[in-house]
C-alpha cells in the first residue's frame, strides 16, 4: 500500500462521522430509487406473467341474454383469438358474523375443463364438481376478510330463494387482482365477494340455459381492439349488450395499472428529487471538505505529485464514500422494496407476487449518484490543484470584511461583538451562506414531500365522502323501479332522508374518442349527493344537457357548449347528440350527470329510479339492514363508512408505510446536511475560535459565534424550504395524475409544521454535537499549526 | 549586477529580470521588482531579508511552485518560465526538495510514511529510513506528526525533501517556528545534506546569524537584490547563536 493510500484510509477513518452522514444522505436517495423501481418492476412483471399464464381476456362485454350460438359468430370476428362465454350475476349474500347487506358476484365456470380465458389459480381446497349442487370457489380477498375456509358455507339469495353454497376452494383470478365493484371508489372486501360456480347450476338458476350474459375475448396480436369492440357491439346489441370494453376499462386492471402508473411517477419523480437533493448535498459537503485540505494538496503538488495523481487520490476517497452510500442504499432499498411488495399483496391478489431485483433499476441510481458525486469532487479538486502550490500554502489572505448592512444602517450598537462576527461572517461569504441555506431548505422541502401522500388522501376522502357525497349508504335496485320504491325506503326504520337517482350505462363519442361510463340522473334539489368543483362550490344540474367531469371532457376533447354523441346502452337504447352544459373539476372517476327528468324523458320512462342515497339513524341500522335484505328488488347496499374503513386498513396502510420510509429518509438527509454544514464551519473556523478562547472568550461565547451562524441559517432556510416543498409537491402531483384520479395539491399545516420541526431538531442535534467538539477544542494545537 | 565572484561550478539557476505581482486580498503586492541571480552547483546560499521583502516569492519561483509575472528563470539549460503545470510538476518531482517554515507534513501519515510519499514517486530515491537518519531522526520513524516536536517535524520535512536525492534543496524559513537549540539541530541537518550529498541549497531567513553558515549571502530588500556577499569562512551551525 502506498503512503498516499494510507493517507486515504486514515483521512476516511478520521472523518468517519462526516463520511457516514454523507453516505447516509446518498443512501437515502438511492434507497428510494431502488425501492420504488424494484417494486414497480415486481408489480409489472408479476402482472404480465399472471395475465399471460392465466389467459386474462382483452375485451369484455356484459349483455342481457344471448343464445350460445352467438359465440360462434363472435369467434368469427376478425382478430378474435378465443372466446369464453359466461353467466355472471350479482346476488345478495349472507355470511355468518356480518349483519350488513353484502353482494356476491357469481361467475360461471365451464362444466368441463378450465376456463378458456380468465382462468383461476386455486390457492386452497379443490375445484368444484359440476355434478354436485351448491359448490363454489371463493375469491381470496373475500375469504380472508371473513376467515372462510373450504367446508364453510354462505347463503345467497337467488331469485328470491335462499341457497346455501359450500366453499370447496379459495381461488384467484386475473380479473379480480383488485376486487372492487364497478363504479365504486373504494374496495370493500367485507361486503363484496366473487364466487365461481358451475355453469349448469348458474344457468338453471338465472334462466340462462343455452345462453350467456357475459363474454370475454382474447385478441390476435395484430387485431385492432377498437374494430373488434365495434363488431362485438353490433352483434350483442339486440341481446341487450351494455357495450364492450377493453382492459383499459376493466375495473381491476384499471386500478392496478393506475397504481402502476402512479408508482412509476413516484419511482421516477420522487427518488430523482431525493437523489438530486442527496447529490447536491454530497457535492456541497465534499467540495468544502476538499477545500479544507487545500494545504495538503499544495504540499503534494510541491513534492511533484501530478494533478492526475492528486485527482485520483480524492476521486478514490469520494468513490469509497459513494460506493458505501450506494451499497447501503441499494440493500436498504431492496429490503424496503420487499416489504412494500408484501404490503401490495394485501390488496392486489396475485398467485405469487415475486420481488424482482431488477439491476436496471439499480444501475441508474449508481450512475446518477456517481456522476453527481464526482462532478462535485472534480470542481473542488480542480480548484485546489489549479492554485499555484505556493499560494495554496500561504495562509489565506485576510478576508475582506466590512461592516454589514445592518451595521451600516446604524444599528451596530444593538449587537454584541460576537453577534457582529456572526453577521459579518455570513455576509462576507454570501455564496457559501446561501448554499448552506439552500441545502437545508432542500432537506426541509423533501420532508414536505414525504407527507404529501397522506395530505392528499385526507383531502380526497374529506372531499368525496364528507363534502360531496354526504349519504350514509347507497341502495341500488336490481331493475329500475318507480318512485314508489323510493317512498318504501323512506318508511323503513331509521331512514332519515332519501334521494333517488336514475343511472344508465352510456357511451360517449366525440370524433374518434369514445368512453363507456355511467350517466347519473339526479334531482335538481339535493342535500346528499352534491356536485362540487374543486373550490367546493356546488354546481347546479341544468334542466337540459350533460354535466361532465372535466377529465372526461378533456379525454373526449370537447368544451362546454359543444355537442357529444351519446348512446344509452339500456332499454330502448336511444342515441342522440347532447350538449355539454357544464364541467365539474372533480377528483375521481369519469362521470356524466343529467337532470333525472331529462334522462327519464330520454328513456321514455315516467318516474323510474335505479336506486337512492340515504341518510340513516345509526341506532336502527340493524333492523334497517334486515328489512333491506328482505326487499327483493334491492340489489346492493353500499355503506360509506365501511368502505372508508376498509380503505384505511388497506391502501392507507400502504401509503402510511411509504410515508414512513420517505419521512425517515428525509429526516436523515436533513440531519446529514445540517450536521455536515456545522462540522465544516467548525473545521474552517477552529483556529479563529481557538484564538478567541485564548484571549479570554468563554466556551459559551464562542459557541454562540458558531452556533449563532447555524441558527440564523436554519431559521432562514425554513421558509425557503417550505416554499420549495410546495413546488416539489406541485411537480410531483403533476406526474401522478391519471385518467381516473386527479390529485389535488394540498399540503396541510401539520405537514409544514412537521417539516420545520424536524429541521429544527436536526439543527439542535447538530448544534449539540458541534458544541461538544467546541468544548474539547485543543487551543494549543490549533494555534501551533499554520492554519 | 551580481556576476561578481568567480563561480566554483556551473550555474544551476539563472534568474533574469524576474518580477512578480500578485494580489493579497484587496492589495496588489509587487513581490519582486526585477531580480537577477545565479545559483551554482553545490553551493549553500542564504537569502536574507525582512518579512515581505520577496525572498519567499523568489524561492517559490526557483522551485517551480510559482511562475514570475515577467522575466526568465533557467534551471541548467531549461527555461522554467515557459513550462506548463505538468512540466513544472515533473521538474519539482525530479529535481527539487522543499522544506517549509510550517513543515506541511501530512497529519494522517507517520514520519516514515511522509517520507515514503516522496520516495514512491521519485526516480532514484533513498530508503525513507536512511533519509530520516540523515536528517537526524533515526528513532521516531513511526510517530505521527502530532506526536513529534516542532524540530522533529521539521527534520521529517528535511528527510522528505532530500529522500529523492534532489539537485536543489530549497528551505523557506526552516527554523522560523523553532527555538534556537532546535533550530540549530535543523540547520545541522541541512548543512550535512549540502556537504555530504553536494545538493545545491538555498535557505531563506530573516535571521542574520544564520547567514554565517552560507557560502554566499544574498540580501533582498523590497523585491530587489540589495547585496551579495561571499563568505570567506563558513561558520558551523553548532557555533551559531541568536
Amino acid at each position: 500500500m502506498t503512503a498516499l493510500d494510507r493517507k486515504l484510509l486514515r483521512d476516511l477513518l478520521q472523518m468517519k462521522g462526516q463520511a457516514l452522514a454523507i453516505s447516509a444522505v446518498l443512501a437515502c436517495g438511492v434507497a428510494m430509487f431502488v425501492m420504488s423501481l424494484t417494486t414497480l418492476a415486481s408489480l409489472e412483471q408479476t402482472m404480465d406473467r399472471y395475465y399471460r399464464d392465466y389467459r386474462f381476456g382483452d375485451v369484455f362485454a356484459f349483455l342481457k341474454r344471448a343464445p350460445d350460438a352467438l359465440s360462434e359468430r363472435i369467434e368469427a370476428i376478425p382478430g378474435v383469438a378465443r372466446v369464453q362465454t359466461r353467466v355472471v350475476a350479482d346476488v345478495n349474500l349472507q355470511v355468518r358474523g356480518l349483519d350488513d347487506p353484502a353482494v356476491a358476484r357469481l361467475i360461471s365456470l365451464p362444466d368441463r375443463g378450465a376456463p378458456v380465458l380468465n382462468d383461476l389459480y386455486l390457492r386452497r381446497g379443490r375445484w368444484i364438481e359440476p355434478d354436485r349442487a351448491g359448490e363454489a370457489l371463493v375469491s381470496e380477498t373475500f375469504a380472508q376478510a371473513h376467515d372462510l375456509r373450504p367446508g364453510d358455507t354462505v347463503r345467497v339469495i337467488i331469485n328470491q330463494r335462499q341457497r346455501e353454497l359450500t366453499i370447496v376452494g379459495i381461488a384467484l383470478s386475473p380479473e379480480f387482482i383488485y376486487e372492487i365493484r364497478e363504479g365504486e371508489l373504494l374496495p370493500d372486501p367485507l361486503r363484496f365477494g366473487v364466487f365461481w360456480m358451475s355453469r349448469r347450476e348458474l344457468a338453471a338458476a338465472f334462466d340462462m340455459e343455452g345462453a350467456f350474459n357475459n363474454v370475454v375475448l382474447s385478441l390476435m396480436p395484430t387485431a385492432s381492439e377498437k374494430e373488434v369492440i365495434a363488431q362485438l357491439d353490433r352483434l350483442t346489441e339486440r341481446y341487450g349488450g351494455l357495450g364492450a370494453f377493453g382492459r383499459d376499462e376493466q375495473t381491476s386492471h384499471r386500478f392496478i395499472s393506475g397504481e402502476i402508473d402512479q408508482l412509476r411517477g413516484m419511482a421516477t419523480i420522487v427518488p430523482v428529487i431525493f437523489l438530486a437533493v442527496a447529490a447536491f448535498l454530497f457535492n456541497m459537503v465534499i467540495s468544502r471538505m476538499i477545500a479544507t485540505q487545500r494545504e495538503q494538496i499544495a504540499a503534494l503538488k510541491a513534492f511533484g505529485y501530478t494533478r492526475r495523481e492528486i485527482g485520483a487520490h480524492y476521486a478514490t476517497l469520494v468513490g469509497l464514500i459513494v460506493l458505501s452510500g450506494v451499497a447501503l442504499g441499494a440493500i436498504t432499498g431492496m429490503w424496503l422494496g420487499q416489504s412494500l411488495v408484501e404490503l401490495y399483496v394485501r390488496f392486489f391478489k396475485f398467485p405469487l407476487l415475486q420481488y424482482v431485483i431488477d439491476f436496471r433499476a439499480i444501475a441508474p441510481a449508481i450512475f446518477f449518484s456517481g456522476v453527481a458525486a464526482f462532478a462535485g469532487t472534480f470542481t473542488a479538486v480542480r480548484r485546489a490543484v489549479l492554485l499555484p502550490p505556493a499560494e495554496a500554502m500561504r495562509p489565506e489572505p485576510p478576508a475582506a470584511f466590512r461592516p454589514t448592512f445592518v451595521e451600516r444602517m446604524g444599528l451596530q450598537r444593538l449587537f454584541s461583538q460576537s453577534i457582529r462576527m456572526v453577521l459579518r461572517n455570513l455576509e462576507r461569504q454570501p455564496i457559501k451562506s446561501l448554499l448552506t441555506c439552500f441545502g437545508m431548505a432542500l432537506a426541509t422541502s423533501i420532508l414536505i414531500l414525504g407527507n404529501l401522500n397522506s395530505d392528499i388522501i385526507d383531502r380526497l376522502i374529506d372531499f368525496e365522502f364528507n363534502l360531496a357525497q354526504r349519504q350514509d349508504m347507497t341502495v341500488t335496485f336490481s331493475e329500475s323501479s318507480s318512485e314508489r320504491a323510493s317512498r318504501e325506503l323512506t318508511r323503513m326504520p331509521g331512514v332519515l332522508h332519501v334521494e333517488p337517482f336514475r343511472a344508465a350505462p352510456i357511451r360517449l363519442r366525440s370524433a374518434h374518442v369514445s368512453r363507456r361510463t355511467s350517466l347519473l340522473g339526479l334531482e335538481p334539489q339535493r342535500d346528499l349527493f352534491r356536485l362540487l368543483d374543486e373550490h367546493e362550490r356546488e354546481i347546479a344540474i341544468p334542466p337540459d344537457g350533460l354535466l361532465l367531469s372535466a377529465a372526461l371532457a378533456e379525454l373526449l376533447r370537447i368544451k362546454v357548449g359543444e355537442v357529444v354523441h351519446m348512446e344509452v346502452l339500456e332499454g330502448r337504447r336511444p342515441e342522440l347528440d347532447v350538449a355539454v352544459a357544464g364541467m365539474i373539476e372533480d377528483y375521481t372517476g369519469l362521470a356524466a350527470y343529467m337532470d333525472i327528468d331529462a334522462l327519464r324523458r330520454l328513456l321514455r320512462e315516467q318516474d323510474s329510479i335505479s336506486g337512492a342515497f340515504l341518510t340513516v339513524d345509526r341506532v336502527q341500522t340493524a333492523s334497517l339492514f334486515s328489512q333491506l335484505r328482505e326487499t327483493p328488488r334491492v340489489a346492493s347496499v353500499t355503506i360509506k363508512r365501511a368502505a372508508i374503513e376498509s380503505f384505511q386498513e388497506t391502501i392507507a396502510q400502504n401509503l402510511l408505510t411509504m410515508r414512513a420510509f420517505t419521512v425517515a429518509f428525509a429526516s436523515i438527509i436533513a440531519f446529514g446536511v445540517i450536521y455536515n454544514s456545522a462540522r465544516i464551519s467548525l473545521s474552517e473556523r477552529g483556529r479563529e475560535l481557538a484564538t478567541l478562547r485564548v484571549i479570554g472568550f468563554t466556551r459559551g461565547e464562542i459557541s454562540l459565534i458558531l452556533l449563532g451562524e447555524l441558527t440564523i441559517l436554519t431559521l432562514a432556510s425554513i421558509p425557503i424550504g417550505l416554499l420549495f416543498g410546495y413546488w416539489l409537491g406541485m411537480f410531483t402531483i403533476e406526474s401522478l395524475q391519471t385518467e381516473h384520479q386527479r390529485l389535488p395539491l394540498v399540503i396541510g399545516m401539520r405537514t409544514y409544521a412537521f417539516a420545520a420541526l424536524v429541521t429544527i431538531i436536526a439543527a439542535l442535534l447538530s448544534g449539540l454535537f458541534v458544541r461538544r467538539r467546541l468544548d474539547r477544542l485543543d487551543l494549543i494545537a490549533v494555534l501551533k499549526s499554520q492554519a | 549586477m551580481n556576476q561578481t565572484t568567480a563561480a566554483p561550478a556551473r550555474a544551476v539557476f539563472q534568474a533574469r529580470n524576474v518580477t512578480k505581482v500578485y494580489s493579497m486580498g484587496e492589495v496588489k503586492v509587487h513581490a519582486l521588482r526585477g531580480v537577477d541571480l545565479d545559483l551554482y552547483e553545490g553551493e549553500f546560499v542564504v537569502l536574507l531579508g525582512p518579512s515581505g521583502s520577496g525572498k519567499s516569492t523568489l524561492l517559490n519561483i526557483l522551485g517551480g511552485l510559482d511562475v514570475p509575472t515577467s522575466g526568465h528563470v533557467n534551471y541548467l539549460d531549461h527555461d522554467l518560465t515557459t513550462d506548463d503545470d505538468a512540466a513544472l510538476t515533473r521538474y519539482r518531482r525530479d529535481h527539487v526538495g522543499f522544506v517549509f517554515q510550517f513543515y506541511n507534513l501530512i497529519p494522517s501519515l507517520t514520519a516514515r510514511e511522509n517520507v515514503a510519499l516522496v520516495t514512491e514517486i521519485a526516480r532514484n530515491p533513498m530508503d525513507p529510513a536512511e533519509a530520516l537518519r540523515l536528517a537526524g531522526l533515526p528513532d521516531r520513524m513511526d510517530h505521527f506528526p502530532s506526536q513529534l516536536s516542532g524540530g522533529e517535524q521539521q527534520r521529517v520535512a528535511i528527510a522528505r525533501a532530500i529522500a529523492k536525492r534532489p539537485q536543489v534543496l530549497l528551505c523557506d524559513e526552516p527554523t522560523g517556528a523553532l527555538d534556537v537549540k532546535t533550530g540549530i539541530v535543523v540547520l545541522e541537518a541541512i548543512e550535512r545534506v549540502n556537504r555530504e550529498l553536494g545538493t545545491t541549497t538555498a535557505v531563506i531567513t530573516h535571521n542574520v546569524t544564520i547567514a554565517e553558515m552560507a557560502d554566499r549571502v544574498v540580501s533582498i530588500f523590497d523585491g530587489k537584490i540589495a547585496n551579495i556577499k561571499q563568505n570567506t569562512s563558513k561558520t558551523s551551525p553548532r557555533e551559531l547563536r541568536w
